[in-house]
């Protein structure tokens, strides 16, 4: 195996990106394993417009192109690839990827979350056949279409409203915890209809291979109806990537890694920053902020370790 | 991302068929290997990020399976016939008929698997 990095970084959303840049600024050389969903769940945003600086807004993917860019011009190196083993309990770390191994004095885990589903069985099934987590992606499919936004939050507004642009109707089922501003924004859209206080029951049609309807009930009189959508979005929150870590580093009851003291984990050289660790803000900037505490803490612990340990 | 392409493996990127509405037939139906088609768009970031495996693939699956993208927006009959509804989408022909389908970002390996079915 070759010489020890001084990090590894994992994860590439805007944690893992300003992880790298603030450690390659220490001239830590750091190493970005990208993961499969590379550049995190900006990568499936349109316009963003609360990331100080932009004040026009910036496009999500720019946003992240230009966090990778600026990173990597200080040093960070940024390969592809999916971590599929850490052991992090050993020192040197290590942590594998299906092509490479690598080994680590510290490890700053960046792997964010991902789009939780409703877990319906039909739901996997009609996945990309009318079943989508992503609207920027899948919202063209659409055109001239009536469909379905599962979800109450901000970014099942921002779906909707964005889904509008292609679909003549999108139906907003669930219950509502948006913030005001996403909410008047999606109220004030004539083609957006509502269904609060229910809940998703069957989506339909499996044995077509398509969506043709969904089944949803009403969570106060438990009366069904079926809207006849052929898209279904699903935008019910996320779960945290912390499966590779179970048994390793102490998580929250539900999957959090729990991180004290700025971003240290419960192991020693073991940082942790964004959504992986975040349940509460999971914003962009937020996320950015504590990738930042995650690599000044990696330094102070790389300085801290014994020489024999330290030196490259 | 092409650029990208372009810098570090040149060959790479030429082995990448271009599929479109005009062409599809000929290079992807009446193929004899199985064909990979994976079906992008440049406002998707998972597909941009697919984007770079897929031309691995084409690289290390040379002479075995014809591999390539097709971008719906430009090409909206085949992506309508093939009832594409999410992407990325990855359909692998062979004998002009659809043997594998594999919706969403994927990881190289288990396209791999995939594809080690079919040749």
């Amino acid at each position: 195996m070759p010489a020890p990095k001084n990090v590894v970084i994992i994860g590439s959303g805007p944690a893992g990106l300003t992880a790298a840049l603030y450690s390659a600024r220490a001239n830590l050389n750091p190493l970005v394993v990208e993961g499969i969903e590379a550049g995190g769940q900006l990568m499936l945003t349109t316009m963003v417009e609360n990331f100080p600086g932009h004040r026009d807004g910036i496009m999500g993917p720019d946003l992240m192109a230009e966090m990778r860019a600026q990173a990597q011009k200080f040093g960070g190196e940024i390969i592809q690839g999916n971590i599929t083993k850490v052991d992090l309990c050993s020192q040197p770390m290590a942590v594998q990827t299906s092509e490479a191994s690598y080994a680590a004095r510290s490890v700053i885990i960046a792997t964010g979350a991902s789009a939780r589903l409703l877990g319906l069985p039909a739901e996997r099934r009609l996945m990309g056949h009318g079943v989508s987590t992503c609207a920027t992606c899948d919202g063209y499919f659409f055109r001239g279409h009536e469909i379905a936004v599962v979800g109450g939050g901000d970014s099942a507004m921002e779906e909707a409203v964005f889904l509008t642009r292609f679909a003549t109707k999108v139906t907003v089922v669930h219950r509502l915890r948006a913030s005001k501003i996403m909410q008047d924004k999606a109220r004030s859209n004539p083609k957006i209809a509502w269904l609060l206080s229910h809940e998703v029951d069957e989506i339909h049609d499996t044995g077509k291979g398509e969506v043709t309807s969904m089944v949803v009930r009403s969570t106060k009189t438990g009366e069904r109806q079926a809207l006849p959508v052929t898209g279904v979005f699903v935008a019910i929150g996320h779960t945290p990537n912390t499966a590779l870590f179970r048994g390793q580093l102490e998580l929250d009851q539900n999957g959090y890694i729990i991180t004290h003291d700025g971003a240290k984990t419960s192991l020693p050289g073991v940082f942790a920053c964004g959504d992986v660790q975040d349940h509460i803000y999971r914003q962009a900037i937020t996320a950015a902020g504590t990738g930042c505490m995650a690599a000044i803490d990696a330094e102070h612990y790389l300085d801290s370790i014994p020489e024999h340990l330290a030196s490259v | 991302m092409a650029t990208e392409n372009v810098q570090t493996n040149v060959q790479t990127e030429s082995q990448v068929q271009k599929f479109t509405d005009a062409n599809f037939d000929e290079i992807v139906l009446k193929s004899g290997a199985p064909v990979l088609v994976d079906f992008w768009a440049e406002w998707c970031g998972p597909c941009k990020r697919l984007g770079p495996t897929v031309d691995a693939l084409a690289t290390e699956y040379a002479g075995k399976v014809t591999v390539g993208k097709l971008n719906v927006d430009e090409n909206p009959n085949v992506s309508f016939k093939f009832q594409i509804r999410g992407i990325p989408t990855i359909l692998i022909f062979k004998g002009g008929q659809v043997v594998e389908s594999v919706v969403g970002l994927a990881q190289k390996d288990d396209l791999k698997k995939v594809l080690d079915k079919h040749v």
